[in-house]
């Protein structure tokens, strides 16, 4: 059996050539790899932190609905599933499809 | 914080010396020697300035940047100043020894160019002997998991090959794959009669590419970029004229672009003379075609010039002899007839062999 799609057990991992920095200019954290970078946003930048191919895609999502109470568990899932398939789509994730 | 003009990348051109002699090459024509290079410590120094700046992506390039024998010290400062670092080379010359060194010194990313996917084509584009080389160098990268990105400068030549680049690619593991037609400008421009294909074999090849996009997203990122000699827009050349990027050219010149120097009238600064903040804040040269107070009537009546910049500055004065004019490229130009021109002479020389005039001038030192 694969783990191919519906995150629930699958265990996403930043890709080896994925550098996290944290940016002084804006405050946030960059997200760098071959030639270019995305910006990330403070849950965006959770969720990578959390991509070490430990957590689970649901283990993330609950780790971050605890973190924050005010937003709805189910949108912190969608919120989490639209961010790794972005990652995923460029390439950047591993464990993950 | 204002993050309008503020530089992700800084270029570092390292030398212009090339054991290549490519006839699109992007060196500037009358490219300087070996005795004009500035030195390793103020390499190191501009790479702090730019660190201090919120650079945070560096490429180290050329001409051919291993020839330069400091290679590993620059990496190994880059890295400790966490620069993303990508090294833009034809993979000559070069041992497996000495890019195990520069991996171990935390170089992040490899681009190899090829000329094109077949040997005896891609040696006699690139004038000498070096591809059975690239693919071994491209095995080297890959054993040492360092991410590579295949890069091919497309032309009328080689642009019917474009499945076979895409399975090269696949081939060497390629993490991304550049198809980027050549710009025409410097030594290309100069070629432009015998490299420009027709709007024909442009449109087969964006297919394909296309295709081969979706079947490998996730895998490898195919990237293709049509001339703009093709496009009804001009792109938004270095995604703006000193916004996101530093070039610093083998003599050390500080520019917005690696041909702005050749542009009459500007005035760039040397990193050895003038701290890059300085430069890049205050400098006449990037001031010059920053905001909207510069910009042609074409440019300043159309909103598309949020997303253009009124495009490349160097082709408007290589084109129409105004680096202040609307880039021809765009459909909107009065000089885009220049543009039609050129099309049509590609589409009538379709199918007719025409001679390269080689890059010339003190290459590799033998």
């Amino acid at each position: 059996m694969t783990n191919r799609m519906t995150g629930d057990i699958a265990r996403p991992q930043l890709s080896p050539k994925v550098r996290l920095r944290f940016d002084r200019r804006t405050g946030r954290y960059l997200l760098l790899y071959p030639e270019t970078g995305l910006e990330l946003s403070r849950t965006a930048t959770e969720i990578a932190r959390l991509c070490t191919g430990e957590w689970t895609v649901d283990g993330i999502a609950q780790h971050l609905a605890q973190i924050h109470t005010e937003i709805s568990p189910v949108e912190i899932t969608r919120d989490v599933l639209d961010f790794l398939k972005t990652l995923a789509g460029r390439g950047l994730l591993q464990g993950f499809k | 914080m204002n993050n309008e003009y503020r530089p992700y990348t800084l270029i570092a051109e390292l030398t212009y010396r090339c054991p290549l002699r490519c006839p699109y090459c992007s060196n500037p024509l009358g490219y300087a020697g070996h005795g004009n290079e500035i030195d390793t410590d103020t390499w190191l120094r501009v790479f702090q300035e730019a660190e201090a700046l919120c650079v945070v992506q560096l490429n180290l390039t050329g001409g051919e940047p291993l020839l330069r024998d400091d290679l590993e010290q620059l990496i190994e400062r880059a890295s400790r100043l966490e620069l993303y670092t990508n090294l833009i080379t034809s993979g000559i010359p070069l041992t497996f020894e000495r890019l195990s060194r520069f991996a171990a010194l935390g170089l992040n990313c490899v681009q190899v160019s090829v000329q094109s996917s077949r040997s005896t084509e891609s040696d006699r584009i690139a004038g000498a002997p070096s591809f059975h080389r690239k693919l071994e160098v491209m095995q080297w990268v890959a054993s040492l998991e360092l991410p590579l990105t295949l890069n091919v400068v497309l032309h009328r030549d080689n642009i019917g090959e474009i499945a076979e680049l895409i399975a090269l690619a696949e081939r060497v593991s390629a993490d991304r794959l550049e198809l980027a037609n050549a710009q025409y400008l410097g030594w290309a421009l100069k070629n432009r009669v015998a490299l420009l294909p027709t709007r024909e074999q442009i449109e087969t090849a964006r297919t394909i590419a296309a295709d081969a996009r979706e079947r490998l997203r996730g895998t490898m990122e195919v990237i293709f970029v049509t001339p703009d000699y093709y496009s009804v827009h001009p792109k938004s050349c270095m995604d703006g004229w000193g916004r996101r990027f530093i070039v610093v050219n083998p003599e050390g010149l500080a520019l917005p672009c690696h041909l702005a120097h050749t542009l009459p009238g500007l005035r760039f600064d040397n990193v050895t003379k003038r701290h890059l903040a300085d430069i890049w804040h205050h400098s006449d040269g990037f001031n010059q075609f920053r905001g909207d107070g510069w910009l042609p009537d074409a440019c300043r009546s159309c909103d598309r010039h949020t997303k253009d910049f009124g495009g490349c500055r160097c082709q408007a004065f290589h084109v129409t002899g105004n680096a202040g004019a609307t880039d021809p490229a765009c459909s909107l130009s009065p000089d885009h007839g220049f543009i039609e021109s050129a099309r049509s002479q590609a589409s009538q020389s379709a199918g007719v062999p025409i001679l390269f005039e080689y890059r010339n001038g003190r290459g590799f030192a033998q």
